[in-house]
């Protein structure tokens, strides 16, 4: 659902020092989460290309569906109850992955 | 992880906007390297005035593009240089910009290092001042290794050193790497195009069948290395590299030059693949409507390479590399892996080479002869 890549060029380097605050918390479900303040989202057909300016890293989201959620994460308390209102049952332990990787890659910043 | 093959088609079809594009500030440098791409050296005078760069740099934040590429010539000639990267900055377009070093002393350092969503790209292409100085002229290594060394000091933290791959610098890659690490700096690897003055440099410069090997397996093994996705023509030799694997030309990525003239990539400043003027209708509805821009989006034909089992892997290589050399554009890649390039190089009865056009290049002086001053 997500794909990122690190030293394409016209895409992006690989994570620099610079910029990137602090090291990324573990993710959790139970946690709050929401897009970090230094990724710019551009929704695209396929989904979105989002952007991380401290990293320097383009994530492809690949499904439209995971964009609204990565929208509207910070509305919701954890990002179970957003997985709870926003996709369906049968999806959410996939959409929980995807979330889970773009914490690993600072795209998410949680509190 | 590199781009799937349905998201590699997508963009073959083109983005609404460019994920990043180059721009070329100005043509005026105070070197003159025999593989410039952009065949620069002297100032055009119809240059940007700060006013347009201004609005230009306001229409790309408003399409989103992620960040630009600067370049040109020498960028820091221009004076407003800092006042426009400065201003892209602020509207949350990063900058990557790619200088020479000669003007980047201790103060140019610090003012960098204090700015965010900021890359300085410091071009090197030996790892010794011979290699070096031989294409980018006497002085430069030191010159740059001086710009390095302020980088480093001013704390700037993880700046990159950029390398063009040449027959005579491919053998010093661990060399350059270690001079990286000496600083906490990233390495960039790009590939030699036969694009502005490279059009007479590149048969004597670019790298061998066997030294394109090589430098895919050291690639391969050193993947914290940046390439600016510029070596898919190589990644027939195994597994793909990392990057889009495609080319990019007027698809997700293009150049704007000093004047404002849009081309379809950095490697084609040519009138065949320029799309027009910002100055006209503004560069949003260029890249949206640009008959060159939607050709170049098409589906495209494998031509000769239809029958190779590899074009999946290279999707036929750089278009910049094959136009330069007198190829047909669905030829091979002129250094295709399995030396198909070079059999279709060899093959064409007639190759007419394009030239650079423009082309900024300084004139060398011409000593008049003192007969020719008279009458």
């Amino acid at each position: 659902m997500t794909c990122s890549s690190k030293r394409c060029p016209s895409t992006v380097s690989a994570a620099s020092t610079k910029s990137v605050a602090d090291v990324p918390r573990p993710f959790a479900r139970s946690g709050h989460w929401s897009l970090s303040d230094a990724v710019s989202l551009r929704e695209e057909s396929f989904g979105a290309l989002a952007y991380h300016h401290g990293t320097r890293r383009l994530v492809f989201v690949k499904s439209p569906v995971l964009v609204d959620v990565l929208r509207r994460l910070d509305d919701y308390d954890t990002v179970d109850d957003a997985l709870g209102a926003l996709v369906e049952p049968g999806e959410r332990d996939r959409f929980a992955n995807a979330l889970a990787s773009l914490a690993r890659s600072e795209i998410l910043s949680g509190r | 992880m590199g781009a799937d093959s349905t998201l590699r088609s997508r963009f073959e079809r083109g983005l609404d906007a460019p994920i990043c594009l180059t721009w070329e500030l100005t043509y005026a440098c105070n070197m003159s390297c025999s593989h410039c791409l952009s065949a620069s050296g002297r100032r055009d005078p119809r240059e940007l005035t700060t006013q347009e760069a201004r609005d230009f740099i306001d229409e790309v934040a408003a399409m989103q593009v992620f960040y630009i590429n600067v370049g040109g010539g020498e960028p820091m000639i221009r004076r407003d240089f800092y006042e426009l990267i400065g201003y892209a900055v602020d509207q949350g377009v990063g900058v990557k910009f790619s200088t020479n070093g000669t003007r980047l002393d201790a103060g140019a350092a610090r003012h960098l290092a204090a700015m965010d969503y900021l890359d300085v790209q410091v071009s090197l292409d030996g790892a010794d001042a011979a290699t070096n100085d031989r294409l980018r002229g006497a002085g430069s290594y030191a010159a740059a290794r001086r710009a390095m060394e302020h980088l480093a000091d001013a704390d700037f933290g993880e700046f990159k050193i950029s390398v063009v791959v040449t027959s005579e610098n491919v053998s010093q890659l661990d060399d350059f790497a270690a001079i990286a690490a000496h600083y906490g700096a990233q390495l960039r690897l790009t590939r030699l195009r036969p694009s502005g003055r490279g059009v007479d440099s590149w048969a004597d410069l670019h790298p061998t069948r066997e030294q394109n090997r090589t430098l895919y397996h050291w690639l391969v093994a050193h993947p914290r290395v940046l390439t600016g996705d510029s070596f898919f023509h190589l990644s027939p030799l195994g597994a793909p590299l990392d990057g889009l694997n495609l080319c990019g030309a007027g698809r997700v990525v293009c150049l704007v030059d000093p004047v404002g003239d849009v081309y379809a990539c950095p490697f084609v400043i040519h009138e065949r693949f320029r799309a027009g003027t910002i100055r006209d209708r503004g560069f949003a509805a260029l890249w949206r409507d640009s008959e060159l821009f939607a050709s170049l989006r098409e589906p495209g034909s494998a031509g000769a390479c239809s029958a190779c089992g590899s074009y999946d892997a290279c999707r036929g290589g750089c278009l910049a590399a094959k136009f330069f050399t007198g190829l047909e554009l669905d030829d091979p890649d002129p250094e295709c892996v399995f030396g198909l390039g070079e059999q279709a190089l060899a093959s064409h009865a007639v190759s007419i080479r394009p030239r650079p056009a423009p082309d900024h290049s300084r004139v060398r002086a011409v000593v008049r002869p003192h007969h020719e001053r008279l009458g």
